[in-house]
């Protein structure tokens, strides 16, 4: 018997071999599905099962939720891949050779970021950050067209670059730890250095954090260093944009959070608060301008997931109990939101035949569920209520204006410019002239709706146990 | 230890770092690659002495790594994908090679001021760090100043080889083997890959500057 923190590794890697050979599209997309629920099924039971740390392995209650999290958005946008799939072998865009190679990957990018996520060592992280950066690079060029092509150019060098530098981080971290764990594994896991963090030498910690800051902050897709972000979601298929905007910048934003675990229990150490909230603030209100100006729609909700993981590391940056647990809440409602509306964007994109915002209008008229799904999915993102981000928001603005009130001011002028760029797009797409095509979508809301009633749910009652849950957490992250 | 053994380390090291400047000046494709392949001779020696030095036989593994994949294979196609594309003879450099090697000479500088902190942990592997921080800044920058997609592929795996050196010299780093052929993979899968044929395919250049004509949000009706 294999332990759940085995399987959900074990599951997709044995699912990647399979998937690349088999020709049929349908049965693969069959496979992906069943592979991710059951990935999904090791997640929860870890739940319920003991623990033992090991000098790899390490389950705590902060990578058991983004575990869980992960496990969830994966199976859903397996279900949605099906159908968007379906659709693109239809229309030629893809031939079934191609999605061979999709679905491997998928599951690569599955199995890659449960390791980074379990590995209780800093050099396993990073490995498993890596091989999701590389087989999203592939997912991104798919199309090969110029722009799609363009795209994962820029985004293997500025990706590669980052978890280079996110290396070199780790091999100082190393050379910190040896002096107080001794060689070997002691020196790079988690929960030792975290335990031994006061002995360290704080110079060369904040030094490594530096670079485990450019490194892992352009994966979070930060600005200044977010270059690559809206066209690797912009001119990839629609799925894979929900699971990198979804999860893999959790991913990298939970690998500096363990970072900054580190270096706050040092006293000589740099103030790493003070960086995340500047790189945070500066990425909410660059994202929230550049929100007025986009022309496509892919393109518009990748410049809102920079705003909302300047968001997510500003509430880490503030920390304490109150602005990590919005912290925690924003990145769980962000996951759940932006890759409910990227399904729902990707059946736009579809039926309408562009991604151009200027093309699209009118579809409450043409596509009326649709438009349902796309306008509750954007008044979600934009942080009204009686959605679960309007909850953290208002923790985090209210936690902010008790403490710095000034920075309270730059915040919520940052949102309320992204609230006004996202609204004022919304009713561009869904009310207006109809334009293009009125044929009906070939399309699965089951996903899309479940993520979205999850939302709804955690902002009107969040329950106890996952308040509680989230409390633990925020106290563990200091 | 021996003072000698040390001297080796820095030898080799320091051979790597003035083989990122050389490689900063090539203004020809087969003799950057050239470079490059010295120079991952260069670090696989360099890894070989650490192996000796600190008594780790698994990280000849990493040396042999790096003396086959990318001092022989990656150097072998890199060269026929340049003859195949027939751009053999030229390159293109964003900015002159003098104000580049200034530049680079300010990097080395700033790489010895960062890990100045590092002398209070170890002695030893901080000139070690120095040499791998300023191979590593080199191949960044010589990734930016170059526009051809062959030779940015060339400076990534250069900055690679700084990290390698850097992980090598910090003794008894776990998973180093494990990282090593995690990046051979990474490079593996580009070099081979499926870019530099793509970007043939479509555009008949590998100029990335001629991705640009692409970027940003489409303007015009598709």
């Amino acid at each position: 018997m294999i332990a759940p923190v085995e399987a959900a590794v074990i599951i997709p890697a044995i699912a990647i071999p399979i998937l690349a050979l088999i020709s049929g599209y349908r049965l693969g997309a069959a496979i992906n599905m069943i592979a991710c629920a059951l990935t999904l099924t090791a997640a929860t039971t870890l739940l319920f099962t003991e623990h033992p740390r090991t000098d790899l392995v390490i389950i705590d209650d902060f990578n058991i939720f983004l575990i869980i999290l992960t496990a969830f958005v994966g199976f859903t946008t397996s279900v949605f891949s099906a159908t968007y799939l379906a659709h693109e072998i239809e229309i030629g865009r893809l031939t079934p050779t191609f999605l061979r190679f999709y679905h491997a990957m998928y599951q690569a990018l599955m199995c890659a970021m449960n390791v980074a996520l379990v590995a209780n060592n800093i050099g396993l992280m990073w490995v498993g950050v890596e091989v999701a950066t590389l087989s999203t690079v592939m997912m991104v060029g798919i199309y090969r067209t110029p722009e799609a092509i363009e795209a994962a150019w820029k985004y293997f060098i500025l990706g590669s670059v980052g978890i280079g530098l996110a290396f070199f981080g780790t091999i100082l971290v190393y050379l910190v730890a040896q002096d107080v764990l001794g060689d070997g594994l002691p020196a790079m896991s988690w929960d030792l250095l975290v335990k031994s963090a006061p002995m360290l030498d704080s110079k060369l910690l904040s030094l490594a954090f530096v670079f485990l800051l450019v490194g892992y902050g352009t994966k979070v897709g930060l600005a200044p260093f977010h270059a690559w972000l809206p066209d690797a979601h912009a001119e990839g298929p629609t799925p894979i944009s929900a699971v990198l905007s979804g999860l893999l910048l959790n991913v990298a934003l939970y690998a500096l959070l363990r970072f900054k675990m580190v270096l706050a229990g040092n006293p000589g150490a740099i103030d790493v608060g003070a960086i995340m909230v500047a790189l945070g603030l500066i990425s909410l209100v660059f994202a929230a301008f550049m929100l007025y100006r986009r022309r496509d729609i892919k393109r518009l909700f990748a410049y809102s997931s920079i705003e909302h993981m300047g968001i997510a590391a500003f509430a880490f940056g503030m920390g304490g109990p109150l602005a990590n647990f919005a912290g925690l809440l924003h990145m769980t409602m962000h996951s759940l939101i932006k890759s409910g509306i990227f399904f729902a964007v990707g059946h736009i994109a579809q039926v309408k035949g562009t991604q151009r915002i200027a093309a699209i209008s009118g579809i409450s008229v043409t596509h009326p569920v649709l438009a349902v799904l796309f306008s509750l999915g954007v008044i979600a993102i934009a942080g009204l209520p009686p959605f679960g981000m309007f909850t953290s928001e208002f923790m985090l603005v209210s936690s902010t204006f008790a403490r710095q009130p000034a920075l309270s001011v730059v915040l919520v002028f940052g949102l309320l410019i992204a609230f006004g760029a996202l609204i004022l797009r919304l009713q561009d797409v869904v009310f207006g002239e109809p334009t293009g095509k009125a044929h009906p979508a070939q399309a699965s809301y089951i996903p899309a709706y479940v993520h979205l009633s999850l939302v709804l749910i955690a902002g009107l009652w969040l329950p106890d146990p996952v308040v509680q849950w989230f409390r633990g957490v925020a106290a563990l992250l200091g | 230890m021996s003072k000698l053994l040390f001297d080796v380390a820095h030898l080799l090291a320091g051979s790597m770092l003035v083989l990122s400047f050389a490689l900063l000046y090539q203004d020809r494709i087969t003799a950057v690659i050239n470079v490059f392949a010295l120079q991952a001779i260069t670090l696989s020696l360099s890894v070989a002495w650490q192996a000796l030095v600190q008594d780790a036989p698994h990280l000849i593994v990493t040396a042999a790594i790096a003396l086959v994949v990318k001092g022989f294979v990656v150097p072998y196609f890199l060269q026929r994908i340049v003859r195949a594309l027939n751009i053999h003879r030229q390159i293109e450099q964003v900015i002159g090679s003098g104000s580049t090697m200034l530049t680079g000479l300010g990097l080395v500088a700033l790489s010895i001021l960062l890990v100045q902190p590092v002398g209070e942990v170890s002695i030893y592997v901080r000139e070690d760090l120095a040499f791998a921080l300023a191979v590593i800044l080199l191949g960044l920058l010589m990734m930016i100043t170059r526009r051809n997609a062959v030779t940015q592929v060339v400076g990534f795996m250069s900055l690679e080889n700084g990290l390698v050196l850097a992980a090598t010299g910090a003794k008894g780093m776990p998973l180093v083997v494990e990282v090593s052929v995690a990046f051979s993979v990474l490079i593996a899968f580009i070099v081979f890959g499926v870019f530099v044929f793509r970007m043939r395919e479509r555009f008949d250049t590998v100029d990335v500057s001629a991705l640009d004509r692409f970027r940003g949000d489409r303007k015009d009706a598709p």
